[in-house]
Order: C-alpha cells, then sequence, then structure tokens
C-alpha cells in the first residue's frame, strides 16, 4: 500500500515560546496502523510538537495533514474531531470525579447527565472486552493507581473515537511490568488499524515497540528512521550531537564505617496514610546507595524526613549520633549542621527559588553560614556573590553570573548550582534525588562525575533515582523500594533490569517467572496512592 | 531572560497602570461635574465639564501642595500611609494578603491612648518611644492571632483579617462609648492627652532651622519615625537572614521548608511585623494629630495601605513614594470636598483603581509591554546579524 | 422565651439570611468554577444602590432590580477581565471591586439625588412587599402550625422565596447537568477541561456572571425589600460574612442553606438583646452582638469546619503549561 495516505504529517511546523524557539521547521509522516516513536532529550521539543497536533498550542507556522487532507487544529476540540486523542505525561484527569464522569467531560450526549453516564457505562464494557482495558467506573481517580489513570486516559480517547493516539513518556510512572502491559495494548491498537504516536527518551521502548521512529534535538528533527534499521548508539548519537558515553566509568567502592543508619524508620502523611513502613537501611562511607523504584513508593518521603522536614518514628544515626526525627528539634538547617547535604528530586519546586539570583541560591539554606555575615545583623552580600562566581566556575555553570535569576538557567545549569551549594560544604552524607532529572545529556556526565568523585573522597551518597539505568550505572550497592518498604538489596553487578523490575513491583521471589495478572493484582493490592505521581 | 529590562518592570509598570487609574478618575470626575446653568449647548456643557475637571485636578494641587498648610496635611497623611502600606508590603513578600491593617492600626490607637492616659511620661520622646512600643504590641497581637489561625487552624487570613477589622470597631466602640469616655462627655472618645505626649509638630521641628511651616497642620515628628521604618523594613527584606527567609517563603513554600525555613515562624513574624507597623500608625493619627482616641480614627488608612503597597511593588521606597501620593490625594481630595459638591468618596474612587491597575490588571499593562520590548530585542538581534 | 418569640425571632432570621444566601450561592457558583470572589460585598453594595436608584426613579421595583443585576454584572465583568483574562490576582481584583463600588455608590447617589449619599425612600411599588401566601390569614389562628405559616412561611417578599429556590436549582445545575460537571471540573482541574475540547474561559465567564446576576439580586434585595433605600455602605460586611458560609458549607449548596440561616440568626439575636437575656440570664453589650456574626465567623473557620477542601484549582489563574 505504497500510495495510502499517511495518518499524520506534518509539514514546516514552528513554534516560539518568547525568545525560546520550541520547534524549527518540523516535518513528518506516520502511516496509519503503526507506532511511530519520537525520541529526544528532555526540553527537545517533542511534547510542544505534539501539544500543537493536539491543538494545544498554535504553530507559528507550518500545516497538518490528517488521512491526506488539510486539518486547521486551532484547538482540542478540532483535534478531537480529527480523531486525535492525547495521553499527557501529567494526566488531564479531575481526581475527585469517577472513570466514568471523567470519561464524558467534554463528550456528554445533552444537557442533562443521566443518559450520557449511561451510554459511557456501556461503551466502556465494549472498549475493555476489545482492547482488555478494565476498569472500575465508578472509582473516584484518586482512589486509584497510576496504571489504572493512565487506561482512563486511553479510553478517554478512545470513547471520542480517536483513530490516533499520542501518548507522552507513558511509562514514566510505571513499573517495567506496568510498562510492558501498556506496550501489548498499544499492539492490540495498532492491529485494530489505530495509528500511535509514542514520546520518550528511553532508547528501550523505541527500539522494542515502534515501526518507525524520528529523532529530535534542540527544537529541530534530525532524523526519522525505520526501527529495524537503526540501533540504540545510532540513535543517542542522533539525539544528542555526538558519541554518548552510556556508561559511568568508576573505580570499585572501598567502603569504611556506616555514616548512616536507618532503623525502622516509619512516616504517616496528612491524611494518616503509612507512607514508609519500616525503612532499614545502611550507607558507608565510599559508597553509593542507589534507591530504586517507581515513583511514589516512599522515596520522597525518604529524602524528606532524612533531609529534617517530615516527621517519623523509628531511629536514625548519623555516624553513630541519633539525628532527630519528631521535627521538633530537626529542620533542613540543623541537618546541614551535622553534615547533611541535600540536592532534592525536585529543583524547581524545592533546591532553587526560581526568582531568586544565582548568589541568593547559593546562600538557600546555608545563609546562617558564618561566611555569609557581615556582622551581627547583616548579611555579607558581596561575600555571597564572590562565594558563587567561584562555585559557577568550578562546575562551569553557564552563563557564570551570579545576578541571573535561576529560572534563566537551563536544566543542566540549575542543577549544577544545587549540586555545587550542596557538594562544595564537604558534608559526610549527601542525600541526592533525581540527580539528571530534565539534564541534557553533557550535564549528565559532569554530574554522574562529580557524584563519583564525592565517593572516592570517602562521603557516604544516598542516590534516589526512577532511571533504572542511572541506578545500575552510579551505585554501589542498589536497595528497591516499593510501597513504603525496601524490598531488598542488590549488588550492581549481580542483578539486572528485570529482577530489580520484579521487586520494584512488589514480588521479592524473583527467582520464580510471574505473571503479569499476579504483579497487577499485587500493585492493586498495596493501594491506591502506591506508585502515584507525587 | 527576562523580558523586559529593569527599568521598565520597576518604573514604567507602575507609571502606566497609575496613568490609566487618572485618566479615569478624571472621567469619573468630568461624569459628575457640576455643569452651570448657562452652559445648553452640547459643546458648552462638555467645555464646562472639561473645565471642571481641570479646575478640580487644580484645586488638588493648590491646596495639597501649594502652602505649607497643605504640605503639613499631605505629610500628615502620607505618614499614616507609610505605615499600613509598610504593614501591607512585608505580608506580601512572605505572600500573605493583610487585609487587617485598618483594625490593627485601630488596636494600635488603643495602645497609644492606654500608654498616654495611664502612664506619666516627663518627655514626649519618651512618650513617642512608650507609646510606639505600645501602639506595635497592640497592632501585631491583633495580626499575630489571624496568623495562628491561618497556620495552625487552617482558617484562610484574608477572611479572618477582614472579620477582626469589624471585631476592632466593636471592640473600640464598645471601650469609647461604656469605658474609657470621661464622665459627663457625650463624645465617644477619650480624654485628651496630658501635654507631656504632645508630638512636636514640622513647624516646631524645622522653626529652630529657620523655616517657616504652617503652624496648624498636623504633620509632625512621626513621619521621621516612617521614614526610618522605611529604611529599617528596607534592610530587613533585603539585607538580613530573616528577611531572606521571608522571602524565600514567600517564593516558595516547597523551597523554604526544604530549607529548612519554619513556615509557622515566618507566617507568625511577618504577620507580627505587619500588625505592629499598622499599629504603629497611630502614634501619627492618635497621638500626633488628635491626642486623644476618637471613633473611625483610622478613616480607612489601614485599607489605602494595599493600594500603597501594590503601587509601590511592596519595596520601601516604592511605598514612601506611593504614601506621598496618596498623601497628595487625600488632602486634595479633602480640598476638593470642601469647595466643590464632590464627595470625600472620590479618594476611594481612586484608590480602587490604583488597586485595580496596579495589582489585579498588571497583566494587562504588561503584556503588551512585554511585546514591545520581545520585538525591540528580534530587532536589534536582526540588525546585529 | 415564648413560641410567638421564637417564631418572630426565625423570621426575621429568614429576612436576613436572604441576602447572605443569595450571595454564597453567588460565591459559590464562582468558586467552584475556580475563580475566588471577595468582591461579592461590593457587587451586592452595587446592586443596592443601582436598584433603589432606578426604583426610586421610574416607580418600578422590577426594573431596580434589573439595574441592580445590571450593576453587579458589570463588577463582575470586571473581576473576570482581571482575573480570567489577564490571569491576575483574584483577591486584589475582589478588593479593588469592593472599594470601586463603596465609592462610585455614594458618587453617583450625591450626583443624582444630592442626599448625602442616599437615596430617596422608597414606597409602594418600588418596594418589594411582603406576600401572603394562600390560606395564611385563615389559618393564623390555628395553634402552632397557624403563627408557623403565617407569620415564618407567609409574608416574605417575592425574593426570599428566590432565594429558597435558589438552593434546589443550584444543585440539580451542579449534579446533574453537563453544564455543572463541566463546571465543577474547571475548578478542580482546569487542563483536564481544556484537553478535552472544552474553553475554560467560557466557563469560568459564565460561572462568574451567574455570580455576578445573584449579587445583583441579594443587592436589590437588600435596599428595596429588607430595607426602604439605599445608605452608604448598606451591605455592611454581609458579602465577607457569606464567604465565611461558604466555606462553613463546603462549598455545597444546601450546607449553604443552613450555614446562611445560621448566620441570620445571629443577625436576628443582634436586634434582639431582650430574648438573649431571657435566654442566658444576663445582659449582653449591643457590640459584642454586633460584633457577633464576624466572631462566629473566626470561631467556625477555626474550630468547626473540620477539614473543608476548596476546589483545588480555586484562586489558580489557568496557564497551559509547556
Amino acid at each position: 500500500m505504497a500510495n495510502q495516505a499517511p495518518a499524520i504529517e506534518l509539514k514546516g511546523i514552528s513554534k516560539a515560546f518568547g525568545p525560546v524557539q520550541a520547534n524549527k521547521d518540523i516535518s513528518i509522516r506516520v502511516m496509519p496502523g503503526t507506532i511511530h516513536g519520537i525520541i529526544g532529550e528532555n526540553g527537545a521539543g517533542k511534547s510542544t510538537l505534539m501539544s500543537i497536533l493536539y491543538g494545544f498550542y498554535k504553530a507559528d507556522a507550518g500545516e497538518i495533514f490528517i488521512g491526506g487532507k488539510k486539518a486547521n487544529i486551532t484547538d482540542s476540540q478540532a483535534a478531537i474531531a480529527s480523531g486525535i486523542g492525547m495521553v499527557f505525561q501529567h494526566f488531564k484527569l479531575v481526581e475527585n470525579f469517577t472513570v466514568l464522569e471523567n470519561i464524558i467531560l467534554g463528550a456528554e450526549d445533552g444537557g442533562l447527565l443521566k443518559p450520557s453516564l449511561a451510554k459511557a457505562r456501556r461503551t466502556l464494557i465494549e472498549l475493555a472486552n476489545d482492547y482488555g482495558l478494565n476498569v472500575e467506573p465508578d472509582a473516584l481517580v484518586q482512589d486509584i493507581g497510576v496504571g489504572m489513570q493512565q487506561r482512563v486516559e486511553i479510553l478517554k480517547a478512545l470513547y471520542r473515537q480517536a483513530d490516533i493516539l499520542i501518548l507522552d513518556e507513558p511509562t514514566g510512572v510505571l513499573t517495567p511490568a506496568e510498562a510492558d502491559q501498556l506496550f501489548r495494548i498499544l499492539g492490540r491498537l495498532r492491529s485494530e488499524g489505530k495509528t500511535i504516536i509514542l514520546i520518550t527518551h528511553k532508547l528501550r521502548e523505541i527500539m522494542e515497540t515502534t515501526d518507525t521512529v524520528s529523532v529530535m534535538r534542540r527544537g529541530e528533527m534530525t532524523a526519522t528512521v525505520k526501527t529495524s534499521e537503526t540501533s540504540p548508539a545510532e540513535l543517542a548519537e542522533l539525539m544528542v550531537g555526538r558519541k554518548v558515553l552510556l556508561r559511568v566509568d568508576k573505580k570499585p567502592a572501598t567502603p569504611g564505617d556506616v555514616v548512616l543508619d536507618v532503623k525502622n524508620l516509619k512516616v504517616k502523611d496528612e491524611k494518616g496514610v503509612e507512607r514508609l513502613r519500616g525503612i532499614d537501611l545502611r550507607v558507608r562511607a565510599g559508597e553509593i546507595v542507589g534507591i530504586a523504584g517507581v515513583a511514589g513508593n516512599g522515596q520522597s518521603e525518604l529524602l524528606e524526613v532524612l533531609g529534617g522536614y517530615q516527621d517519623g518514628t523509628g531511629e536514625l544515626l548519623l555516624n553513630g549520633q541519633p539525628l532527630d526525627l519528631s521535627g521538633r528539634h530537626s529542620d533542613g538547617q540543623s541537618r546541614r549542621a551535622r553534615g547533611v547535604a541535600h540536592v532534592p528530586e525536585d529543583r524547581q519546586r524545592e533546591g532553587l527559588i526560581m526568582n531568586f539570583h544565582a548568589w541568593e541560591n547559593t546562600a538557600f539554606g546555608y545563609h546562617h553560614d558564618a561566611s555569609y555575615q557581615k556582622n551581627a545583623m547583616l548579611m555579607d552580600n558581596a561575600a555571597i556573590k564572590a562565594d558563587t562566581a567561584e562555585k559557577m566556575e568550578r562546575f562551569d555553570v553557564r552563563p557564570p553570573d551570579p545576578n541571573l535569576a535561576a529560572k534563566n538557567f537551563s536544566g543542566g545549569n540549575q542543577q549544577k548550582i544545587v549540586l555545587a551549594r550542596e557538594i562544595e560544604r564537604n558534608p559526610d552524607l549527601l542525600l541526592i534525588g533525581q540527580p539528571t532529572r530534565g539534564v541534557d545529556i553533557g550535564a549528565i556526565e559532569f554530574i554522574h562525575q562529580q557524584i563519583v568523585a564525592l565517593r572516592d573522597q570517602g562521603k557516604a551518597i544516598l542516590l534516589v533515582s526512577v532511571e533504572l539505568e542511572e541506578i545500575l550505572a552510579l551505585s554501589d550497592r542498589i536497595a528497591v523500594m516499593f510501597d513504603g518498604q525496601v524490598m531488598g538489596e542488590r549488588m550492581p553487578d549481580q542483578t539486572d533490569e528485570k529482577e530489580l523490575g520484579l521487586l520494584m513491583a512488589g514480588i521479592t521471589d524473583t527467582a520464580n517467572a510471574h505473571s503479569v495478572d499476579e504483579i497487577e493484582e499485587n500493585l492493586a493490592h498495596a493501594g491506591g496512592d502506591a506508585g502515584k505521581e507525587v | 531572560m527576562d523580558v523586559m529590562p529593569k527599568w521598565a518592570e520597576v518604573i514604567l509598570v507602575p507609571f502606566i497602570s497609575l496613568l490609566l487609574a487618572a485618566f479615569i478618575s478624571g472621567l469619573v470626575v468630568f461624569a459628575i461635574a457640576d455643569v452651570p446653568d448657562t452652559a445648553i449647548t452640547m459643546m458648552d456643557r462638555i467645555g464646562a465639564r472639561l473645565d471642571f475637571v481641570w479646575g478640580a485636578a487644580k484645586l488638588m494641587v493648590n491646596g495639597a501642595l501649594g502652602s505649607t498648610y497643605g504640605w503639613g496635611y499631605t505629610l500628615y497623611y502620607a505618614t499614616n500611609f507609610m505605615f499600613t502600606g509598610l504593614a501591607v508590603a512585608i505580608a506580601f513578600h512572605a505572600r500573605l494578603f493583610n487585609i487587617g491593617g485598618e483594625g490593627q492600626a485601630m488596636l494600635g490607637g488603643l495602645g497609644v491612648a492606654i500608654a498616654c492616659l495611664y502612664i506619666p511620661w516627663p518627655h514626649w520622646s519618651v512618650a513617642l518611644i512608650g507609646a510606639a512600643a505600645m501602639a506595635g504590641l497592640f497592632g501585631a497581637v491583633w495580626a499575630a492571632i489571624p496568623a495562628w489561625l491561618q497556620v495552625k487552624r487552617g482558617s484562610h487570613i484574608v477572611i479572618t483579617t477582614i472579620m477582626f477589622n469589624f471585631i476592632a470597631a466593636s471592640l473600640l466602640n464598645y471601650l469609647l462609648v461604656n469605658l474609657m469616655r470621661p464622665k459627663g462627655s457625650m463624645d465617644p472618645a477619650t480624654a485628651h492627652f496630658r501635654e507631656a505626649t504632645n508630638l512636636p509638630t514640622l513647624h516646631d521641628l524645622l522653626a529652630p532651622f529657620g523655616i517657616a511651616f504652617s503652624k496648624s497642620a498636623p504633620a509632625n515628628v512621626s513621619l521621621l519615625v516612617a521614614i526610618a521604618a522605611c529604611f529599617a523594613l528596607w534592610l530587613l527584606i533585603w539585607r538580613t537572614r530573616l528577611g531572606f527567609e521571608i522571602r524565600s517563603y514567600g517564593e516558595s513554600e516547597s523551597g523554604a521548608k526544604y530549607a529548612g525555613i519554619s513556615p509557622f515562624k515566618i507566617t507568625m513574624i511577618a504577620m507580627i511585623i505587619s500588625g505592629a507597623l499598622a499599629g504603629m500608625m497611630a502614634i501619627n493619627n492618635v497621638m500626633g494629630e488628635a491626642e486623644r482616641l476618637v471613633l473611625n480614627a483610622t478613616e480607612g488608612a489601614g485599607f489605602i495601605g494595599i493600594a500603597v503597597a501594590l503601587m509601590g511593588r511592596s519595596h520601601p521606597l516604592g511605598v514612601f513614594i506611593a504614601a506621598i501620593l496618596f498623601g497628595f490625594l487625600y488632602q486634595g481630595g479633602a480640598e476638593l470636598a470642601l469647595w466643590t459638591s464632590i464627595p470625600r468618596e472620590l479618594i476611594v474612587v481612586i484608590q480602587a483603581l490604583v488597586i485595580l491597575f496596579t495589582g489585579a490588571l498588571d497583566n494587562m499593562v504588561r503584556m503588551p509591554l512585554e511585546r514591545m520590548f520581545l520585538a525591540l530585542r528580534r530587532n536589534k538581534a536582526a540588525g546585529a546579524n | 422565651m415564648d413560641y410567638m418569640t421564637l417564631i418572630q425571632l426565625l423570621d426575621s432570621s429568614v429576612r436576613l439570611a436572604t441576602p447572605l444566601l443569595l450571595a454564597c450561592l453567588a460565591g459559590l457558583f464562582s468558586e467552584r468554577a475556580g475563580i475566588f470572589d471577595i468582591g461579592l460585598e461590593g457587587k451586592m453594595l452595587a446592586a443596592a444602590f443601582f436598584s433603589a436608584a432606578l426604583a426610586s426613579v421610574t416607580g418600578s421595583v422590577w426594573l431596580g432590580l434589573l439595574a441592580g443585576i445590571g450593576a453587579s454584572l458589570m463588577l463582575s465583568a470586571l473581576h473576570g477581565v482581571a482575573s480570567i483574562t489577564f490571569r491576575g490576582n483574584q483577591l486584589i481584583s475582589g478588593v479593588a471591586i469592593n472599594f470601586l463600588a463603596a465609592g462610585m455608590t455614594v458618587l453617583i447617589a450625591q450626583d443624582w439625588f444630592k442626599q448625602g449619599g442616599r437615596t430617596p425612600s422608597l414606597t409602594g411599588d418600588a418596594r418589594f412587599e411582603g406576600i401572603t401566601l394562600p390560606g395564611a390569614d385563615a389559618m393564623a389562628n390555628v395553634p402552632i402550625i397557624g403563627p408557623l405559616y403565617s407569620e415564618l412561611i407567609s409574608g416574605h417578599s417575592i425574593l426570599v422565596y428566590m432565594a429558597l429556590a435558589a438552593v434546589p436549582l443550584t444543585w440539580w445545575l451542579l449534579y446533574r447537568t453537563r453544564f455543572g460537571l463541566r463546571l465543577r471540573a474547571v475548578g478542580e482541574n482546569p487542563a483536564a477541561v481544556d484537553t478535552a475540547g472544552v474553553s475554560v474561559i467560557g466557563l469560568r465567564y459564565a460561572a462568574v456572571a451567574i455570580c455576578g446576576i445573584l449579587c445583583g439580586i441579594a443587592g436589590a434585595y437588600l435596599s428595596t425589600a429588607l430595607q426602604a433605600g439605599f445608605v452608604k455602605d448598606m451591605s455592611a460586611g454581609r458579602g465577607f460574612i457569606a464567604l465565611a458560609a461558604l466555606i462553613f458549607a463546603k462549598w455545597r449548596p444546601w450546607y449553604a442553606l443552613w450555614a446562611t440561616l445560621l448566620f441570620g440568626l445571629f443577625g436576628a439575636l443582634e436586634t434582639r438583646p431582650d430574648v438573649i437575656e431571657s435566654v442566658i440570664g444576663m445582659k449582653v453589650q449591643g457590640q459584642l452582638l454586633g460584633a457577633l456574626p464576624y466572631l462566629m465567623t473566626v470561631i467556625i473557620l477555626a474550630g468547626f469546619v473540620g477539614k473543608a477542601i476548596p476546589p483545588r484549582a480555586g484562586g489558580e489563574p489557568y496557564v497551559k503549561e509547556r
């Protein structure tokens, strides 16, 4: 069928956000009944391009053809009418609505809800039978897990009779097993003739599931190839523009004394739900302990309680001396005074004040430091600026301007500002969460080197990351968290992604093979909050 | 990159907002102008109305700035607004909206009255310190309760501070009518304060330097205290650790928690400072001017603080300038009410328009400007290539 | 306290609760759609003036009501432009609207009527009079039920019955119709509404407009039914009390009715210190009674609301995320 019209064709799409050119003259063709991957680094412009296709943004220039016909997609409504459905990275669901209400929202059949709901309920049963997309129609979205929420998003699109389905980074919050199941559903949709566009930054997903793949870099489309005719190395090079080192160079660890000793640590959230259910963990001097797990299984709470801004019960020892857990005598500042540095998971919400200058951010959390004071009353802003300039130099922050606001730096440079602030204090223990999230590959290499160098100086490092590759590459020891517990510890050279994936789904008996259903059941059992995006 | 240069952000945006507010205020005066019966044709009527607007503007400028008497009133009002403006501004820095300045200033008046009535001060200077401390304390307590309720009980501080304004009014009404009113007086007010607590006016202060200043204008030494407060608050916000923490908390609560900055502590401290500043207004209006506590002594100055803080972009220097501007408007408005049929409520309208344009409609002014600067920069970049 | 006193007290509670209820439902529509509105007070005040002014000039209270709704809608539009179109701070916009109304009503009243910022007193058709429900007079002498029907239930102005009818209507609209589903969704997660192809801006303007209409009726009630004419600042903080009632009611229509009736009762007690004295056995200062609704608001907000979860997107202007 060589002369068949492409399901989607984009011609010369450009889009700028203020001074930032997010998409530059992008053209792409996707044939019906195929899965097309779009791969690129964070900030390469993938999501922007798809949001244009979905009518969420208006392109500055370019044309869109659907099924060979020119489409004027001015808003999401027009996109839906053209048969396009989109599953966003951050789900667009109303949390305190039921699944059914979420599905009919915007696609109601009339002014009154009752008939719409009844019709949706019938359609839902059909869709569940056709594609294996089972959901509980009357459950509140806030009570179901992320995997289920994603199904609701897919069902929303199918309910609107979408022939083209766009998925933006769909596996970020899923366990490997859940991801596999998602890809099976996508395969089934393809065999029914649906066209699927999969946006991801994970090479493995592209290689395993797509028919064709386009690579984006800095707002431009650098190549479109058949997946069967390319390799991960080639794609990586196309993404970055140069050859990349996928491995981190490091010597074997020489662990020393126990620096951090966590005993039976428990944390409850505001609703009284236990988010940490008895964690036991040790980190020694000169080793990197990696915490693997799907986002939302208690890793954030672990970092928060260690960082001093979340209450808990149990026992924490730093170099044999107790750390306060009650929240009364603990806070970020007393932790820092004890030699605990913390690079938080979310630099934009926690690690930095986006409207503050780089120099203010360098003092952030260390603003009581004696070297930053002019006298008993006033801070020494000049000294802070000088110190910031030095740090920026050493960490190659660009541009090296202490007077620039944090929001004006790229993700990688923002992360370097946080890292410089935390590492340069010579801490005994470094807590570091998602060190390379939203960071370009060049900066990733630099950040990884810094972490390893700190380990080699004999510091204890606790690393939390949802990127399994990163955990495997950096850690000297791996602990897997699931539903607020450590499911097991493994040495990186004695395990693989499959075994870790099972542990991440809460299955400790990793020697025996497991069906997806079993994993599903286990995840459902863990309660709605486990695995939820934080 | 920031789209706009700093000077545009700090000066151009507020200036344009102000022009818009002034223009619409002009329209309002135009609409309610007195038209003489002699104006019959359409053109005559429009001409007469324009004349009236022009005359009103002149009257305001002359009345407020044309004499040391006018200046004395302008600066007197400005002193009030500096205190209340700073009060709103410091709360804004912690991302708290303190609408309770009015009630806090009323309580401050109570503090001043108690200090001046019941303590035998030897000299006005010590009395000023003592009264200011009492005023600050009373205002701070009145702000601390809503702050505490917000952090510990989750009550919205905006609603609670509004309620506290009404409660303060009832409380003062009760105290003045039932307890503090001198025997035999029909006036719901305290007795006059003793001579030793009376503050020197600008006339007294400037006379030694050979500068003649109106004797009857109420501007007094409190003005200097207000200016000092502006400077002190500037130091506090931009140069101290506490200020750093307040600003951090205001920018990002999650960030502040990470950095070990206690939301409870910052909310309490910011509101206590805010309430104390609003309360200290009383050294000007109660101690400096009325020399006794009367009913409704604050005359809405607490609310004008909102407009002043918004216009001054929550910066102490901006608050200083905006306070003087509102002092001018207030005195000018009073003159207008005296000599024309336009009620004093005109100032409330102007205040509303300033809040509207510098606060709520900020983006309306900002967005076209940002687009303009972006285009300018693109052109420049294109020219350079 | 005898039965008749109780009936009278409840009767005046209903009268005083009516403007609160209308304003509370107004706020409910706005806040359920994610737009905070502390400008209820100003809208009521503006509506009170224009209703009284038009009613006084034309002699028709219905034209007055329309004028009041119109004035309130104008201010709603301003709030919409500031907080929806230009994504301004909704609290600050509300404050500005309150002052604008407080100032403009007096300026215009002075310009039009020259009576020191008030309208002439309204009489006859320029006022909403009480309606005697069928059989009220006949039943008046039946024990217990008679006074209940003829004094408490019958005899209110049409606006009171409209306000009461607005409660089930609001509930039905919110929970049983497409519009209600979308309205609630836009206050919880506007991105969900936007990606579903429904206009966030359109929905929010609609909500703000409904808010304006209800505030308009509330204001008209103040000056043409509860009292006979406009006086300066006659809304007297009712907009804020309605807001407190809304939080107390957890943004739900039926709870709003009970909350505003409770606040209405506080207001009624203020005018009957003798009742309080006879019930609790001591004299209470008038100023304390005057402050009672405000004090109760603070206490209720601090203590009894529990975890009232406001609409999640409330107060936040909607910006499409990158």
